[in-house]
């Protein structure tokens, strides 16, 4: 009885294998020959057929990624997203978002599981050439920060020796503050945790006397504390942290799509053009805005668009100024100053190459 | 034709496709080819997507500088080590908060689980309220009531609690040439308490597989009931407690990876930062998979060993 049940089990599992080899083989030529020629339009063809974007975004993060009481995702890293499904869709809405934490966000891309990252992701360089991604151009300039209890009277970073400061894993903050306290020859406890809600807890209920971050990140985080008053961003900034969306690399036709999109929000802004008045530019003469707004020229050709991309992300989403005053701005409760994100000719460092 | 085939029955030879033998040892080399068939398309599959996108395989990281700290650690770690010494550092780590897991899970299941079999109704209940609500619930959670709730709550550090020359306060216990973070106290909490309720079950089953006649003959000796359990009954109720025990044992070296979730930096943690700064998926999971299995099975091989030293020699 025994061995007889053995046998069949056996044959079961072969059969079982080998179904599911056969699927795997078949399942794979499709993407392997012809890798040149479909990789130009691949990843947009996808986005397509799908009728809709996939964005990872933080999702925990107020002012760039978090969901709005009225159930929908709001914030900087969101309207990104909606910008890029608004050029490809003319709607902004067609975006599917996907809450990634820090962890998780690099596989998501490499193995397709979203189209773009748009997560308060900080641009570098091994991340650059070793993680198999590619990034878009910065969005937001920012630098790391630490965030202390007023009653602690802690003033500085040398006041944090041998204290206890929370991180979450998975950051760049995680080694710039290894790196900037053993420039100095401070000693510290780090308590790290996968969860950014969870690293925010923790230092809520004082386990630890200081939390860091991207100083954007604090401010926001601030926001959701018990009582917001009672913390203070220290002055020192601890490094740059440029964020940046993510795409996948191998697909050149689908970077210069989410590239272009980033460039013509800032475009706009340094051409004074709004949500609301875009749509009234048909008798405009100036040259640069009809050619961005594809009322001359191909220029969306060249994206494998329609000519008036940049007109539909303007009208559904606004200029890269008025994205950041809806979210980060001063009628927001996090009351950023715009400071390096300004426009390159009032100061800041945002520069858009000419769409020509 | 009937002669050929009467001719093939009567030497008892049988046509290959009826024989037993036949299909048994067919079954198992197709179920092998199978298997060896289903890893290599997906292994395959694997690095050829892996190459799409410009990562190749490699351990060569391992030398490289890790550039984090670890919180806590006896060994001496310093962030401009390898990231083969971090892991290493996990390693140790888990190791610490599974021995000392072990033992106090143990000890805590002896005790309820003979608690639970008490004369005194008092005792009976705790123990039964104790085992009850903590089996039922997830670890995950307690861990999280250990941490925030119980570890979390203590005063800070700069006006910590003094009992019995226990200094306790949200950063951690000391006391008795003891150093404990409050990550490592709640982890060690949980784990123990939790397995704790499993185990008490096991060895409640296992003295009552014992005949009573046992109990009852070494008190007609004069025994006394402490002796007995120890002597007479607990020695013979082992060999029910171990087979279960094990998986318990295993259970709680597992589960130690959700250190993760409270801040501790066992071997899952460290390898999540290291995953991440490399962004080397397979190599990392496969480390990982390697150390648990190889912690996996040595706690099985012992307890094996000393299973096969209890078991009653039969003449």
């Amino acid at each position: 009885m025994h061995p007889r049940l053995f046998g069949w089990g056996a044959i079961a599992l072969l059969a079982l294998c080998s179904t599911a080899s056969c699927a795997r083989l078949s399942s794979k030529p499709p993407t392997a020959p012809g890798q040149a020629e479909t990789s130009s339009k691949g990843r947009l063809a996808t986005v397509l057929s799908r009728g809709k974007l996939v964005c990872g975004v933080s999702g925990e993060l107020p002012g760039f990624s978090f969901l709005g009481k009225d159930g929908k995702y709001q914030g900087l890293d969101v309207d990104i997203c909606r910008a890029v499904a608004s050029a490809i869709f003319d709607n902004p809405q067609a975006v599917e978002f996907r809450n990634l934490n820090a962890k998780e966000r690099f596989t998501a891309l490499q193995s397709g599981e979203v189209d773009i990252l748009s997560r308060n992701t900080t641009y570098t360089m091994s991340r650059d050439t070793s993680v198999g991604l590619e990034f878009a151009p910065i969005v937001f300039y920012d630098g790391q920060g630490i965030m202390v209890k007023k009653a602690s009277g802690i003033k500085s970073l040398a006041e944090l020796q041998d204290k206890a400061i929370c991180i979450q894993t998975g950051t760049t903050t995680e080694q710039n503050l290894t790196d900037r306290m053993r420039q100095r020859g401070l000693s510290y406890t780090p308590v790290v945790f996968e969860d950014v809600n969870t690293t925010f807890a923790t230092y809520s209920e004082g386990r630890c006397e200081g939390v860091t971050g991207d100083r954007s990140q604090l401010v926001s985080r601030r926001s959701t504390l018990p009582k917001p008053d009672d913390h203070i961003i220290l002055p020192e900034v601890l490094s740059k942290e440029p964020l940046a969306p993510a795409i996948a690399s191998g697909d050149p036709g689908w970077g210069d799509i989410v590239r272009w999109t980033i460039y013509a929000l800032i475009e706009a802004e340094e051409m004074k053009l709004t949500a609301k008045t875009v749509t009234q530019q048909s008798t405009n003469p100036d040259p640069t805005v009809r050619r961005l707004l594809g009322l001359e020229g191909d220029l969306g050709k060249g994206l494998g668009l329609p000519n008036d991309f940049a007109l539909r992300i303007i009208k559904h989403v606004g200029n890269y100024g008025e994205i950041y005053d809806r979210n980060l701005g001063a009628k927001t409760p996090l009351k950023l100053p715009r400071g390096q994100n300004q426009l390159w000719n009032q100061g800041g460092l945002l520069y858009s190459p000419p769409f020509r | 034709m009937s002669d050929r085939v009467k001719a093939k029955r009567l030497d008892g030879s049988i046509p290959v496709w009826r024989s037993l033998r036949f299909w048994q040892s067919a079954g198992q080399v197709g179920a092998a080819v199978g298997i060896a068939i289903a890893l290599g398309v997906l292994g395959d599959n694997l690095l050829f997507n892996l190459e799409q996108i410009g990562i190749r395989l490699g351990f060569d990281f391992l030398g490289s500088q890790a550039g984090f700290t670890i919180s806590d650690t006896i060994l001496p770690y310093t962030p401009a080590d390898s990231y083969q010494i971090a892991l290493l550092v996990g390693v140790v780590n888990s190791l610490r908060v599974i021995g000392l897991g072990l033992i106090l899970a143990t000890a805590i299941g002896i005790t309820a689980g003979m608690a639970r079999l008490s004369a005194n109704w008092l005792v009976r209940t705790i123990a039964q309220i104790y085992v009850e609500t903590l089996r039922n619930t997830p670890l995950l959670l307690q861990l999280f009531f250990w941490y925030f709730a119980v570890f979390l709550a203590l005063p800070n550090a700069a006006s910590p609690l003094q009992i019995l020359g226990w200094t306790l306060s949200s950063r951690g216990v000391t006391g008795w040439g003891l150093q404990m973070s409050s990550e490592f106290a709640s982890l060690l909490a949980g784990l123990s308490l939790y397995t704790g309720t499993f185990i008490a079950e096991i060895i409640r089953g296992g003295i009552q597989s014992v005949p009573r006649g046992q109990g009852e003959a070494a008190r007609s000796l004069g025994i006394k009931p402490l002796p007995t359990l120890w002597l007479v009954v607990f020695p013979q109720a082992l060999r029910a407690i171990l087979p279960p025990l094990a998986n318990q044992y295993l259970n709680l070296a597992k589960n130690s990876s959700l250190a993760v979730a409270i801040g501790y930096p066992d071997l899952y943690a460290i390898s999540s930062t290291t995953f991440n700064q490399t962004g080397r998926a397979v190599e990392v999971m496969a480390i990982v998979m390697v150390a648990y299995l190889v912690m996996s099975l040595s706690i099985s091989l012992l307890i094996n060993i000393y299973n096969r030293s209890i078991q009653l020699v039969e003449r």
